[in-house]
């Protein structure tokens, strides 16, 4: 036990160092150009970051979730891109960690990601699906030389042309309905990734997720056997909401954290005197970050609590799905709120790019939040859900 | 409450279906609110729903159907995909149901 404490606080101080020395110097060289964060993820490769939630009997650090969404928050502190980035990358790895089922050929796979400290990019959106997940038009559709492939047409993929390594949802095959979908793993050297836009964002800018086509072939041992419908419930759709609201948490944290900085700098000035009007707003902002640090921590402990459970059912019920996605939703409307109000203690020195309490990136960053996944088409989930499940 | 627009086997009390009653009528709800791309009557007991192109949202409306056809209430512990995946699995939650009730 204490080994495993020891190495999960040995990786966040490895993480929190990062963020310091390479997140936090480019944030506002890679919003401003909209480009890749390498340096972050760069040290995360020396740092042994990118395999952090591998088992170590497949050559990862085998950290425990708790620690992979803490580093979610510390990253997001200092650079929302950079951690989206890790973030997007651990819910890929999570997903083949827990629905492995023993698959020769992903065991050697994550032996390699370990190694070579591989980054993988999810392709799970799709054009023509009207936004919904579940649902996949492309298909893995039997080719040459017993060879498999597919086309995927993708609205958007993060980081997709800095990543290794690709996580595609599609149809089983030709003839499957849209909602019977399985997960492919695909390398870049069996890919053509086709950009088909631009990507110049309000925020969120160093993910660089342009839309793309993709065109894969494959040997079928890359699928992974456990069909999607099992892994997002029990593993895709919470760890993504999980982790993107540490993200978003971390965020917001540092917009108060720098609202604060300049409530003190203010009262500095006048020693002796009352609080600034300044300190009362930023009273009020601390509580609204209070309610989003509340909601996301005690979503992280549900989670850990359900997964610990054999065969993971309570996450397949819909009240899981429910508790899930009003995470989803309340952090993500929660942080750019919190980031508001920081904006409204700082006025117009936060609402500056270049001073130390510039708050700007924050607030456009966290506005990414509700289209990660629309809010509406989850409150539209919801509102079916919420006709049959009992207590919520 | 009256017994209009209810399923055939509507009561005031508990009413123990019998296996065959119960299997066409989780079929008749099926075929009016499953939304199958495949014929319900050309399905096995154990051919599996959703890959017959039952979504999410239609189930929704499969289970509020059983509800109210069975008078049961499934919890939320039994609201998970693998509880409605097939005929034979619905009947299976309902006869549970049917059974804790009579018990």
């Amino acid at each position: 036990m204490s080994i495993a404490v020891d190495r999960d606080q040995a990786f966040l101080e490895s993480i929190r160092r990062i963020a310091e020395e390479f997140a936090a110097p480019n944030a506002a060289d890679v919003d401003k150009n909209a480009r890749f964060p390498h340096e972050a993820v760069e040290a995360m490769r020396e740092e042994r970051a990118l395999s952090a939630f591998v088992p170590s009997e497949f050559g990862g650090a085998g950290v425990s979730f708790e620690t992979i969404a803490a580093a979610c928050f510390e990253l997001g502190r200092r650079c929302g891109a950079s951690a989206m980035v890790f973030a997007m990358h651990q819910i890929q790895v999570a997903s083949i960690v827990r629905h492995l089922d023993g698959s020769p050929w992903f065991e050697d796979y994550l032996r390699r990601l370990s190694d070579e400290q591989r980054l993988i990019a999810s392709a799970t959106s799709e054009v023509g699906t009207g936004g919904d997940m579940g649902k996949s038009v492309a298909a893995v559709t039997p080719g040459a030389d017993g060879l498999c492939n597919f086309e995927k047409q993708c609205p958007t993929v993060s980081y997709g042309q800095h990543a290794d390594d690709l996580l595609t949802t599609v149809r089983r095959a030709p003839d499957a309905e849209p909602g019977d979908q399985v997960l492919v793993l695909t390398r870049r050297d069996q890919m053509e990734m086709e950009p088909t836009g631009t990507w110049d964002p309000l925020g969120m800018r160093g993910t660089c997720s342009p839309g793309c086509v993709v065109r894969a072939t494959f040997p079928t041992e890359q699928i992974l056997f456990v069909p999607f419908s099992t892994i997002a419930p029990q593993t895709m759709v919470p760890v993504s909401h999980i982790t993107w609201s540490h993200l978003w948490l971390g965020i917001a944290t540092d917009a108060f954290d720098r609202a604060r900085a300049f409530v003190r700098a203010a009262a500095k000035r006048n020693p002796g005197g009352e609080p600034p009007p300044a300190a009362h707003r930023l009273s009020h902002v601390m509580s609204e970050l209070s309610l989003l640090r509340a909601e996301v921590d005690s979503a992280l402990r549900e989670f850990v609590k359900a997964s610990e459970e054999p065969g993971r059912e309570s996450l397949t019920t819909m009240r899981s799905a429910l508790r899930f996605n009003n995470l989803k939703i309340a952090a993500s409307e929660q942080a750019p709120r919190v980031c508001q109000g920081a904006m409204g203690v700082t006025g117009i020195v936060g609402f500056k790019n270049d001073t130390p309490f510039s708050v700007g990136r924050h607030l456009r960053d966290t506005m990414s939040a509700c289209l990660m996944i629309a809010n509406e088409r989850i409150h539209q989930t919801n509102a079916g859900l919420l006709l049959i499940a009992k207590e919520v | 409450m009256d017994g209009a627009g209810f399923g055939p086997g509507w009561r005031n009390t508990p009413y123990r279906w019998d296996q065959g009653t119960m299997t066409e009528e989780i079929r008749r709800i099926l075929r009016e609110n499953a939304r199958l791309s495949t014929d319900v009557d050309s399905l096995t007991d154990d051919a599996d729903l959703y890959q017959a192109g039952m979504t999410s949202h239609a189930s929704v409306n499969v289970m509020l159907a059983l509800e109210d056809a069975f008078d049961v209430e499934f919890p939320d512990s039994m609201l998970k995909r693998s509880v409605f995946e097939s005929i034979a699995a619905i009947e299976a939650a309902v006869g549970e149901l049917q059974g804790s009730v009579a018990a």
